[in-house]
């Protein structure tokens, strides 16, 4: 037997970012509430446990932040990295949205890291959390168990029984037992499926099996695929994923930030047959960090390996496995297991095609090669000093874009058109009405944050009703 | 590359390899570097000699807030368990820098025995000179004290032991300093900033909002105990050097009266000391296992349940310094006092002692 209420005001399903902050807020409006999680106490939080920071529009200093970041500036961010795949007026609401959220945060436990002291050049734009992702999500449980919201772990929702615009019941299963709740309102905020790697084969084929994912497990899609297949709109491309190089000796799941490799615009790349295939300087990294995951994605077996030198290793940030090191080109190769004679003609040619320039890697320099295909266009240099070092590269997935399409009052939209009764979406499951493609460092959990406590308090509204 | 090479000579102790596992873990990810003053040292290196590793190891308080707040603590894969791996290391590392090594060994095998051995030996010790003949028991005589165990006796055995602990602590504190090359050596600035923390606590502060005791939840009682605890101690120690300066400087005899400064001071103090280690051993034992290390729990348990015993048996004799019971008293006082100044000044690696923490 599941220890389920049969009834609530608010039910919501996922506890990350999104999740808990709106269950918190449509318990303060006074909703009794339950929240279901799939994973167990010590695996909650979703890919949210794995972040590192928020970006929030503000129009002066705070303690958290530098200068000011406008609700302009924060829009044109948004406009060149989906390359205009947004939802313009959910995005600038978004944004708006984003000046309310530091105070509120706060008053539910969050801690930031004083301003300045971050790692990533982001302290403008962008406030850190103290300890990470994982600290504000026990801030966020905590603060949520202390207002009486019902929080049960362990619980899948299987699925939702979804009748012209309206949720009567849901079904959820807990150690393999079965249980329907009849909530008043339901807000699902149980994230993308890029754990889901038969999903992913759909579109990617056998090459998802290959792919690593960053964040949890529990991003299955569940709840997505059958919203979508009850009429909800879909929204983005399902064939589309945020993907980034990882290190190849990654855990297949929630390998999370640590795994993420920097150093490919300071050495070149190469595939299982020692060939290149890339720019590895073509912009400055940020730009250029998610582009790679595809890359490496269409590389045969979807395993590349960057190569460089003693003077470029302490130019990119350590990684948490350590670099593969050789006093020699071929026995580079060796421990990586590519075909040597292949490395070594390509270190040759790279090296002989390089021109002479002023290095400088903060920004495009004119380091640049002549004569090869492809070309690396800035930071080329000479791969010529022992120890040489390698990372293995696999695609690293993120999340994935396809979601559920809402209003602003984060009211999942029907295909007819119309907006659903009491069914609300917040976080990652509707993160692509305003991000269609690519990303900008901290949106996800600003979308999550500003749209979790509007779906919340709309929640509430409809079950106190 | 000198400790390179040292590694391809000697295999690396497992605590070692366990730190640098979780440290360069910890130097990709940084996501603690506001909670204390070990992740900004990691973030001065890429790699980590066994030196780096004893230093980082020394630089935690055990607050556990990064224990709590990791993504990767067990039941992941990666098991990352900060405040644990320092504890172990801080266990391997001062038997490595204790001087003599033996003691350390034997310390670190069995912890709450090499104590509970070392304490009797000193009150037997002490008991046994006590000068039989003229037991001024009950006495209010002036010197009564000294009466009791005679004041050669007393000054030999405290003053051996207290001659033998700063040599130990200075044989340790200059292995642990050869091996780590230290960055800030001793300074003026930094040896301030470092007596700044050690009164205030700062490094016991989870980035500001106290220590995780039983859970995720941050909070400061710990702090507060180790304040009543530290406090206390500073007290009786003001109060045993006020006494030693009316004694020697103005002349006047112990006993004093109860409103007398060093009766005041030792009695405040004491109490204080009472209630921070009462606190603090009732929070070690319903703590969370989970980032504790079992070896360091043993000795941090003999260490509390010593300096219990000592601030209790000081107070007692406070209470009863005119009654019989005085003269046994003051010999498992002294007793106490002098195994604690052996034990736990040199060998032992308690997570109790404050370290000086450059920044
Ligand atoms: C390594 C990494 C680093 C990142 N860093 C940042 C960053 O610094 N800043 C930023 O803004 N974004 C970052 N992101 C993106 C960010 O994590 C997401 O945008 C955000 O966490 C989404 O929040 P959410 O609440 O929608 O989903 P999640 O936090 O993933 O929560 C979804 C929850 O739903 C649960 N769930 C799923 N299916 C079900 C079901 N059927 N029944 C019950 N429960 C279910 C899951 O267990 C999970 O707990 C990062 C992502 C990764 C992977
Ligand atoms: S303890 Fe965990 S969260 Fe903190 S810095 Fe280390 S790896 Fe990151
Ligand atoms: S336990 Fe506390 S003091 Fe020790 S490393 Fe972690 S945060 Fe720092």
């Amino acid at each position: 037997m599941v220890d389920l209420p049969q009834s609530c005001d608010v039910l919501v399903v996922g506890g990350g970012n999104a999740g808990l902050s709106a269950a918190i807020t449509a318990r303060e409006a006074g909703a009794s509430v339950i929240l279901l999680e799939h994973a167990p106490k010590a695996f909650r939080g979703g890919n949210s446990r794995h972040t590192r920071n928020l970006r929030l529009m503000h129009d002066s200093p705070t303690a958290t932040l530098r200068g000011s970041y406008s609700s302009s500036e924060y829009w044109n961010d948004l406009l060149s990295v989906t390359s205009g795949k947004t939802d313009e007026r959910l995005a600038r609401f978004t944004i708006d949205g984003t000046s309310q959220l530091l105070p509120w945060m706060k008053a539910h436990g969050a801690r930031f890291q004083p301003a300045l002291e971050g790692t990533l050049s982001l302290s403008r734009t962008n406030a850190f959390f103290l300890g990470g992702g994982k600290a504000l999500m026990n801030a966020y449980y905590a603060a949520a168990e202390r207002l009486g919201v019902n929080v049960l772990y362990d619980t899948e929702v299987r699925s939702l029984c979804l009748a012209r615009g309206m949720i009567r019941e849901v079904f959820a299963v807990k150690n393999g037992a079965s249980a329907a709740v009849r909530p008043k309102a339901v807000v699902v905020c149980s994230g993308g499926f890029q754990a889901n790697i038969e999903w992913l084969r759909e579109y990617w084929g056998d090459a998802a099996r290959n792919f690593i994912i960053r964040g949890t497990p529990y991003a299955q899609g569940v709840v997505l695929k059958n919203l979508l297949e009850q009429g909800a709109a879909p929204v983005g491309d399902p064939t589309q994923c945020h993907a980034v190089a990882v290190d190849a000796r990654a855990p297949k799941f929630d390998g999370g930030i640590v795994s993420r490799l920097d150093c490919v615009p300071f050495s070149i790349v190469v595939d299982r047959a020692g060939r290149r295939f890339y720019d590895e300087g073509e912009d400055i990294w940020p730009k250029r960090y998610a582009i790679w995951g595809r890359l490496v994605a269409q590389c045969p077996e979807q395993i590349a390996y960057a190569v460089t030198d003693a003077k470029s290793e302490k130019l990119s940030m350590p990684s948490a496995f350590p670099p593969i090191r050789a006093e020699t080109i071929v026995e580079l190769a060796g421990n990586l297991g590519i075909d040597a004679a292949a490395l070594e003609a390509t270190v040759r040619n790279f090296n002989q095609a390089v021109r002479p320039g002023k290095f400088d890697p903060g920004l495009l320099d004119d380091c640049r090669t002549e004569g090869i295909n492809p070309p690396k266009t800035h930071w080329a240099r000479p791969i010529d000093q022992p120890p040489f070092i390698g990372y293995p590269l696999r695609p690293g997935i993120t999340f994935t874009y396809l979601g559920v399409k809402v209003d602003e009052n984060a009211r999942v939209i029907m295909q007819d058109g119309r907006s659903s009764a009491n069914l609300f979406a917040a976080g990652e499951i509707m993160a692509g009405n305003i991000l269609g493609e690519g990303y900008v460092a901290g949106v996800g959990m600003a979308i999550g944050a500003v749209f979790g406590r509007i779906a919340g308090r709309e929640a509430a509204k409809v079950a106190l009703r | 590359m000198r400790s390179a090479e040292v590694h391809l000579r000697v295999p690396e102790s497992a605590g070692l390899q366990q730190g640098r596992r979780l440290v360069e873990i910890c130097n990709a990810c940084r996501y603690c570097e506001g909670y204390c003053a070990v992740f900004p040292a990691i973030e001065l290196r890429r790699q980590f000699t066994s030196g780096d590793l004893s230093y980082l190891a020394n630089l935690c308080h055990d607050c556990r807030a990064c224990y709590y707040s990791c993504q990767y603590a067990p039941p992941h894969e990666f098991a990352l368990n900060l405040p644990k791996a320092f504890s172990d290391l801080r266990l391997e590392t001062y038997e490595r820098y204790a001087w003599p090594r033996p003691l350390a060994a034997l310390f670190r095998r069995n912890g709450i025995a090499a104590s509970v051995l070392a304490l009797l030996c000193t009150v037997l010790f002490a008991w046994m000179a006590k000068t039989p003949s003229r037991s001024a028991a009950g006495s209010e005589n002036a010197g009564a004290f000294y009466a009791v165990v005679s004041e050669g006796v007393m000054i030999a055995i405290s003053g051996a032991a207290f001659l033998f602990a700063l040599l130990a602590l200075a044989m340790g504190l200059r292995n642990f300093w050869r091996d780590t090359n230290s960055p800030s050596a001793l300074d003026a600035p930094s040896l301030l900033a470092a007596f700044k923390d050690v009164f205030t606590l700062r490094n016991l502060g989870g980035g500001g909002d106290g220590c995780n005791n039983h859970d995720e939840s941050f909070s400061q009682t710990r702090r507060y105990f180790h304040h009543s605890l530290f406090y206390g101690f500073l007290l009786c120690f003001a109060s045993t050097y006020t006494a030693a300066v009316y004694e020697h400087i103005f002349g006047w005899i112990s006993p004093y009266p109860f409103l007398s400064l060093p009766v005041l001071l030792g009695t405040v103090g004491g109490a204080a000391m009472l209630v921070g280690i009462a606190g603090l051993l009732q929070i070690k034992v319903t703590a969370d296992p989970g980032p504790a290390s079992k070896l360091l729990l043993d000795i941090d348990y003999s260490f509390l349940v010593l300096l219990f015993v000592a601030a209790a048996t000081g107070l007692l004799l406070l209470a009863m310094r005119s009654t019989a019971a005085m003269g046994g008293l003051l010999a498992v006082h002294l007793g106490v006092i002098v195994s604690l100044f052996l034990i736990f000044t040199s060998p032992a690696p308690s997570s109790r002692r404050a370290t000086i923490s450059p920044r």
